[in-house]
C-alpha cells in the first residue's frame, strides 16, 4: 500500500508527458485498465483486516480518480490542440471574391416606372396598357385635338399613313379604357411614346406615365394634393411644388407643375417643370361616353426619363437609349 | 412672342420690377422663357455730331473726323464708309467702356490722333448689324447719354404662349393681362379715324366669305417710301425681334405687334382691276415675298386681283404685288380669316410667319377697323400720302358670334374645390373684359369679348377664375371615395417578376428603340416586312421592329466596340407585325448573351456561355412562371441550323432560342458566339396556383444505366420511351453523363441515366423494380436501337 502514493505520482507524471492521444490511452490502460497497476492494488485488500479494508479501498479509489481526472484533462488538452492544428491547416483567404453569377440590373427607366407604379398602386390606381401604333382618333380627336388644332404642331408626330401614327402620349390608353368600362376610374398608363424630334434634349422615343382619376366629386384641389404627394414621395423630400396655369386641349383648367430645384444665381428658387395636369375636359368625357354632369376627373402626365434624370443625376437624355453597359450597371 | 418691357409699361405700369413682373405673368399662364437686355452693357457713349470729315493722309479706308458731343470737339479716326459731315452717331468718348469690357483710350491710327470711337449697332450690342455707323435722328440732342436717349435700360421678354392665348400675341393683349393681374387699367395710344381726302377706293370682292368673313382695304396715294421709320419705331420692332425693312412693312409689323392685327400692303399699280378674295385654282402659281415659287392647292385662300393671285391669305404676300421704294400708291389690307380653314396651310407650304401664327390661333374679329386707322395714321406720319375711304366687306353670317355662357356658381366651387364669393368672381370676369349680361339664380350669363376666342364653355370661365384667383390660393384636399380592392390573379406573375429573375441571372435590362434599321432587321427576320414610318427620323430608325433582336444585337455591337466582351441583356416590349389590314402589336421578351458565362475570376475560370447555360436559365424562368415549355430542334433564318430550339407551350410555338447564325453574326460585325432568345410574353404568363399533394414517406430506389445510342436520337425520345415503360411509380429521370468519342464508333454517343422510383404507400421490392428496369432496357434496345454499355 505504501507504494500507492508513488504509483499515483508516476501516473500523473506519465499523463503530463503524454503528447498524443494513443500514448495517453496507453497510460490509461497501464494504470487504470483491468490489469493496470493501480487497479491491481485492489487485490492487496484481501490481506487486510475487515476494519482496515474500507479505508484502504477508499484510498485506491481516490488514487484511480486522481489519475483518471488527469487523463481526461490531458485528453481534452490534446484534442483541443489537435483540432486547432487541423483547423489551422484548413484556413482559406476569405478576401478572395466569391464564385458564381454577377448581378444584372434594371434599366433606370424601368426602375423609375416601378417606383411610380408602386406609389399609385397604393392609392388604388390600376395600370393600363394600350397599343403604341395608334389611330388619329384615339391619339388626337378623342382628346379634343381636332385636325386643325394648333396643338398638333406641339406634337411632332410619326406617321405611317394619314390616319395611323405612333402615339405621342399615353393618353389614348385612358380613352380606350374609359370608352370600354364604367366610372369611377383610377388608372395610370405607363409606356413608350414617340415624337419626331432628336437632339441634345429630345429622343424620338421616351416614356410617359399618364394618370386619370374620375369620381363623382373631385376637384382641382384634390389634383393638387395627389401631385404634391407623389412628387414628395418620389424625391423623398418635402420639396416646394407650384402649379402654373397652362393649356392642354384635353384638360380645363390645366396646369404645369414645377418643383423647386436648387437656387438661381440671384438666390431665388430655381423651378423645374416636371409634370402637366388638369381637370378632364368635358369634350373628352363626351367622346368616351362619360356624363360630365355626373362625373369629374383629373388627369396628369409626366416624363419618366425627366424624373429619372433628376433623381439619379443623369445629364444626357440620350444615354438612356445607348444601353451602354457602363451606364446601365450603375442602376443595379 | 417677344416684347419690350418699356413698350408694355407705356400701356400699363405696375409698381413691380422686371423680375416680379415676369414672375407674375408666368404664374398667370404666360410662361416667360427668358429675358434679354436690349443692348450690351456700356458707359460713356454720348450723342456725337460729326462736324467735319477729311481723308486720312496715310490710309485709304480711314477718315479723320472732328466730333462734337464729348465736351470739346475732338479728332476721331473712323473707318466706317457711311460717316459724313453733320450726321449724329453714338460717340464713345475716351474713358468709355463698350460691351465686352472694351475700354476706349486715346490712340494714334496711322499717325493721326484719335480720341474716342464712333459706334455701329453691333458695337453697342444692339444688333449684329455691321452696316457702318448707327445713325441717330437729326433731332437727337448732342452730348446726351446714348443709353438714356435710346431708353436702353430695357429688356426683351420672350413669352412662350400656349396656343389658346392668341389674345396675348400683342402688346395690347399682354397689357390687358397685366392690368387684370394688378388691378390697373391698360391703355394704349388713342386711335382716331383718319378722314379720307379723296374718293378713290379699291374694288373688293370676297367670293370665299367662309374663309374671309371680313376684309378691309384702303388706298393711300402719293407716298414716299424712301423715308425711314423713326428710330423709336425701329427700336420697338428690334426689341420685339423684328427687323426694320421699309416704312410700309415696319408699320404693318408695328400694328401687328401693338394691336395684334396682321396687315399687308400692296402696290396699287400692280393690282389689275380690283381685289378678289377667293380659293386658289388648281396649280395656280405664286412667287412669294421670300422669292420662292409655290404651286397653290384649291384649299388655299388667296388674295388675288382680276388676273392672278397676289398673296396667300393670312400667310405671306407675293413678290410682284408687294411695295417697293418706287411705290407711289399703296393699298393697306386688314382682314379676319377663319382659323380653322387657315390651319395647317402655312405648314403645307413649309412656311411659318407672324401673320399665319396669329390667324391660325384666332385674331380678334373686331379689330381690323381700328388697326387700319392706326396703321394709316402711323404710315402717313412717315411717308405722307393721301388716304381714301376704308372699304369694308363683311359677311355677318360667317363672322364668329360672341360666345354667351351660363356659369354656375356651384360648379366653380366644385371644380376648383373652394367657394369663391360672388363679388370676387364678378370682379375677375369683368377685369378680364368678359361681360356679365345677366345675373342668374346661382350663377351668371357671361358674354365673351371678340379677343378671347378660346373661351367657349363653362369650364373655360372656371379656368379663368382659377387662374386670376391664383392656383396657389386654391386649397389642397385629399381625394374622397372608397377604394375598391381589385383581384390580383396569383397564377399570373407580373412582368416585374421576369425582370427581377433576369437581373438575378446577371442580365442588364436594355430599352432599345421600337424603330430600327431595315437592313439589320432584314438579316435577322427576313420573313417579316417591318412597317415603315412615313417620316422617319433617320434611315437607321425607319421601320418598326418585328423582333426585339434587331435592337438588342445592335446594342451588343455598340458594347463590343467599347471593350465590353461579356454582354447579357434582356428587353421586354412590343413587336409590330402587319396582319392583313391590321397590325399585331405583341408583347415580347427577348435576350442576348455573349462572352463569359460567369464573370472571370479565380473561382469561375473562363468559359464562354453556351446553349445549355442559357437553356438552364430559361428553364428556371419557366418554372418561376409555372409553365411547361418544350424545346425542340427547329430552323430559324437567323440561327445556327444545328443549334436552334423552337419553344412550345401546349403544342403552340411561343418563341425561339439558339445560337446566332455565324453568317448573320459576321454581317452584323459581332464577335464571339452569341445566344439569343425571344418569346411571346402573354402565353408564358399563364401559370398556376400551387396545390399541395401528400408526399411518400417510403424510400426512393435508384437504378443507373449507360447506353450507346445513335447521336441523331434526341434525349427527348429516350425520355419518352423510359417514361412509357418505367411504370407509374417513376418519380424522376436524369441524364448524368453524355459522351461522344471515337471508341463508340461514328455517329454514336453514350448516355448515362438514373431512374428513380417511389411508392406512396409502401416500400418497393427489388423484384418489381428490377422488372421495370428490364422492360425499360428492352424498350430502349428495340425502339431506339440502343445497346447497353458494359
Amino acid at each position: 500500500m505504501e507504494n500507492l502514493e508513488q504509483l499515483v505520482q508516476d501516473g500523473l507524471a506519465a499523463v503530463a508527458s503524454a503528447d498524443n492521444l494513443p500514448a495517453l490511452d496507453q497510460i490509461r490502460v497501464e494504470y487504470l485498465g483491468k490489469k493496470g497497476v493501480i487497479t491491481l492494488q485492489a487485490k492487496t485488500l484481501g490481506k487486510l483486516s475487515a476494519e482496515a479494508r474500507p479505508a484502504a479501498g477508499q484510498k485506491i479509489n481516490d488514487a484511480k480518480g486522481q489519475v483518471e481526472q488527469a487523463i481526461n484533462a490531458r485528453r481534452n488538452e490534446l484534442e483541443t490542440s489537435a483540432m486547432a492544428q487541423k483547423l489551422a491547416g484548413e484556413s482559406i483567404d476569405v478576401t478572395l471574391p466569391g464564385r458564381g453569377q454577377d448581378l444584372g440590373g434594371l434599366h433606370p427607366v424601368t426602375r423609375t416606372l416601378q417606383r411610380i407604379e408602386r406609389f399609385f398602386a397604393k392609392a388604388g390606381y390600376t395600370v393600363e396598357q394600350g397599343p403604341e401604333i395608334e389611330d388619329d382618333y384615339h391619339n388626337f380627336e378623342a382628346l379634343n385635338i381636332p385636325g386643325h388644332h394648333p396643338a398638333r404642331a406641339m406634337h411632332d408626330t410619326f406617321y405611317f399613313d394619314p390616319g395611323t401614327l405612333l402615339r405621342t402620349h399615353t393618353s389614348p390608353v385612358q380613352i380606350r379604357t374609359m370608352a370600354t368600362s364604367e366610372p369611377p376610374f383610377r388608372m395610370i398608363c405607363p409606356g413608350r411614346v414617340y415624337r419626331c424630334d432628336s437632339d441634345m434634349t429630345h429622343t424620338p422615343m421616351f416614356h410617359q406615365v399618364e394618370g386619370l382619376l374620375v369620381e363623382k366629386n373631385v376637384s382641382f384641389a384634390d389634383l393638387k394634393s395627389t401631385v404634391e404627394a407623389f412628387l414628395r414621395v418620389f424625391f423623398e423630400r418635402d420639396l416646394q411644388v407650384r402649379f402654373r396655369p397652362s393649356y392642354f386641349p384635353f384638360t380645363e383648367p390645366s396646369a404645369e407643375v414645377d418643383i423647386e430645384w436648387g437656387r438661381e444665381a440671384d438666390g431665388s428658387v430655381k423651378w423645374l417643370e416636371v409634370m402637366g395636369c388638369g381637370m378632364v375636359h368635358p369634350k373628352v368625357f363626351e367622346h368616351c361616353g362619360v356624363d360630365s354632369e355626373v362625373y369629374r376627373g383629373f388627369a396628369f402626365g409626366l416624363g419618366v426619363e425627366r424624373l429619372a434624370m433628376l433623381r439619379y443625376g443623369v445629364n444626357d437624355l440620350r444615354m438612356f437609349f445607348d444601353n451602354d453597359l457602363r451606364f446601365l450597371r450603375q442602376f443595379r | 412672342m417677344k416684347f419690350s418691357e418699356q413698350w408694355l409699361r407705356e400701356w400699363v405700369n405696375p409698381a413691380s420690377d422686371t423680375h416680379a413682373l415676369v414672375h407674375q405673368i408666368t404664374m398667370a399662364g404666360l410662361e416667360v422663357d427668358g429675358i434679354e437686355p436690349v443692348a450690351g452693357k456700356f458707359s460713356g457713349v454720348v450723342v456725337g455730331q460729326v462736324v467735319s470729315v477729311v481723308e486720312h493722309p496715310d490710309a485709304d479706308k480711314l477718315r479723320v473726323c472732328q466730333v462734337a458731343g464729348g465736351g470739346e470737339t475732338v479728332q476721331v479716326v473712323c473707318g466706317a464708309p457711311n460717316v459724313r459731315e453733320g450726321m449724329k452717331v453714338p460717340f464713345a468718348v475716351v474713358g468709355a467702356v463698350l460691351p465686352g469690357d472694351f475700354k476706349i483710350k486715346k490712340a494714334k491710327l496711322r499717325g493721326q490722333a484719335s480720341q474716342g470711337m464712333l459706334c455701329s449697332e453691333s458695337e453697342l450690342g444692339l444688333s449684329d448689324s455691321h452696316d457702318g455707323l448707327m445713325e441717330l435722328p437729326a433731332e437727337a440732342p448732342v452730348g446726351d447719354d446714348v443709353a438714356e436717349y435710346l431708353g436702353l435700360n430695357d429688356v426683351t421678354v420672350d413669352v412662350d404662349l400656349t396656343p389658346n392665348r392668341s389674345d396675348c400675341l400683342s402688346i395690347r393683349g399682354i397689357a390687358r393681362e397685366v392690368g387684370v393681374l394688378n388691378q390697373l387699367v391698360a391703355e394704349g395710344p388713342e386711335i382716331t379715324p383718319v378722314p379720307s381726302v379723296h374718293s378713290e377706293v379699291v374694288d373688293i370682292a370676297v367670293t370665299a366669305p367662309e374663309g374671309c368673313p371680313k376684309y378691309l382695304g384702303r388706298v393711300l396715294r402719293n407716298v414716299d417710301l424712301s423715308a425711314q421709320a423713326p428710330l423709336w419705331m425701329q427700336e420697338k420692332l428690334r426689341r420685339s425681334g423684328v427687323r426694320s425693312i421699309d416704312p410700309a412693312v415696319d408699320v404693318t409689323n408695328y400694328v401687328m405687334l401693338e394691336q395684334g392685327q396682321p396687315m399687308h400692303a400692296f402696290d396699287r399699280d400692280e393690282i389689275k382691276g380690283g381685289i378678289v378674295v377667293r380659293w386658289a385654282e388648281a396649280n395656280e402659281k405664286l412667287v412669294l415675298l421670300d422669292g420662292q415659287e409655290v404651286t397653290l392647292t384649291q384649299d388655299t385662300l388667296v388674295i388675288a386681283d382680276h388676273e392672278k393671285p397676289m398673296a396667300i391669305a393670312g400667310i405671306m404676300g407675293g413678290e410682284h404685288s408687294g411695295v417697293s421704294a418706287r411705290t407711289r400708291d399703296l393699298v393697306l389690307e386688314a382682314a379676319y380669316f377663319d382659323p380653322i380653314l387657315l390651319a395647317g396651310k402655312a405648314r403645307h407650304y413649309s412656311l411659318h410667319t407672324d401673320a399665319s401664327h396669329r390667324f391660325e390661333r384666332g385674331v380678334d374679329y373686331e379689330l381690323a377697323h381700328n388697326a387700319m386707322e392706326r396703321a394709316t395714321e402711323l404710315l402717313m406720319s412717315i411717308v405722307g400720302g393721301e388716304p381714301g375711304e376704308i372699304v369694308e366687306v363683311v359677311s355677318d353670317e360667317h363672322l364668329p358670334k360672341a360666345h354667351v355662357i351660363d356659369l354656375r356658381e356651384q360648379l366653380v366651387a366644385d371644380v376648383l374645390g373652394v367657394e369663391i364669393d360672388r363679388t370676387t368672381v364678378e370682379e375677375i370676369l369683368t377685369r378680364l373684359g368678359l361681360h356679365i349680361d345677366k345675373l342668374l339664380k346661382g350663377g351668371w350669363r357671361v358674354r365673351v369679348p371678340s379677343f378671347r376666342p378660346d373661351i367657349s364653355i363653362e369650364v373655360d370661365l372656371i379656368e379663368e377664375i382659377g387662374r386670376i384667383f391664383g392656383y396657389k390660393n386654391l386649397p389642397v384636399t385629399q381625394v374622397e371615395g372608397s377604394l375598391e380592392l381589385r383581384p390580383e390573379p396569383e397564377a399570373m406573375r407580373p412582368i416585374s417578376a421576369i425582370q427581377d429573375f433576369f437581373v438575378s441571372q446577371g442580365y442588364q435590362e436594355a430599352i432599345t428603340y421600337s424603330f430600327v434599321d431595315p437592313k439589320i432587321q432584314g438579316l435577322i427576320d427576313p420573313g417579316h416586312q417591318g412597317i415603315a414610318l412615313a417620316n422617319p427620323i433617320s434611315a437607321d430608325l425607319a421601320v418598326m421592329r418585328t423582333t426585339l433582336w434587331s435592337g438588342l444585337l445592335k446594342t451588343v455591337g455598340y458594347n463590343q466596340k467599347r471593350q465590353q466582351s461579356r454582354v447579357r441583356l434582356f428587353e421586354t416590349g412590343l413587336r409590330f407585325i402587319r396582319n392583313g389590314d391590321g397590325i399585331d402589336q405583341q408583347p415580347m421578351l427577348a435576350g442576348v448573351v455573349t462572352g463569359d458565362q460567369l464573370p472571370e475570376n479565380w473561382a469561375n475560370g473562363r468559359r464562354n456561355a453556351d446553349f445549355f447555360d442559357v437553356k438552364g436559365e430559361l428553364e428556371s424562368l419557366f418554372r418561376l412562371l409555372g409553365v411547361s415549355v418544350d424545346f425542340s430542334a427547329g430552323q430559324h433564318p437567323a440561327l445556327h441550323p444545328g443549334q436552334t430550339a423552337e419553344l412550345q407551350l401546349n403544342g403552340q410555338s411561343v418563341g425561339w432560342f439558339g445560337v446566332l447564325h455565324p453568317q448573320v453574326q459576321k454581317s452584323l460585325d459581332l464577335n464571339g458566339t452569341i445566344l439569343v432568345f425571344e418569346l411571346f410574353l402573354n402565353p408564358v404568363l399563364s401559370g398556376y396556383v400551387p396545390n399541395f399533394k401528400e408526399f411518400s414517406k417510403y424510400p426512393e430506389v435508384r437504378r443507373d444505366l449507360a447506353i450507346i445510342i445513335g447521336s441523331d436520337v434526341a434525349f427527348a425520345d429516350v425520355e419518352r420511351v423510359v417514361k412509357q415503360y418505367a411504370g407509374e411509380r417513376l418519380t424522376a429521370l436524369r441524364a448524368f453523363d453524355v459522351y461522344e468519342g471515337e471508341s463508340l464508333g461514328e455517329g454514336n454517343r453514350s448516355l448515362a441515366l438514373s431512374l428513380f422510383w417511389q411508392h406512396p404507400e409502401r416500400t418497393l421490392n427489388d423484384d418489381e423494380v428490377h422488372a421495370l428496369f428490364d422492360s425499360v432496357i428492352t424498350a430502349l434496345q428495340k425502339e431506339l436501337e440502343a445497346t447497353l454499355r458494359s
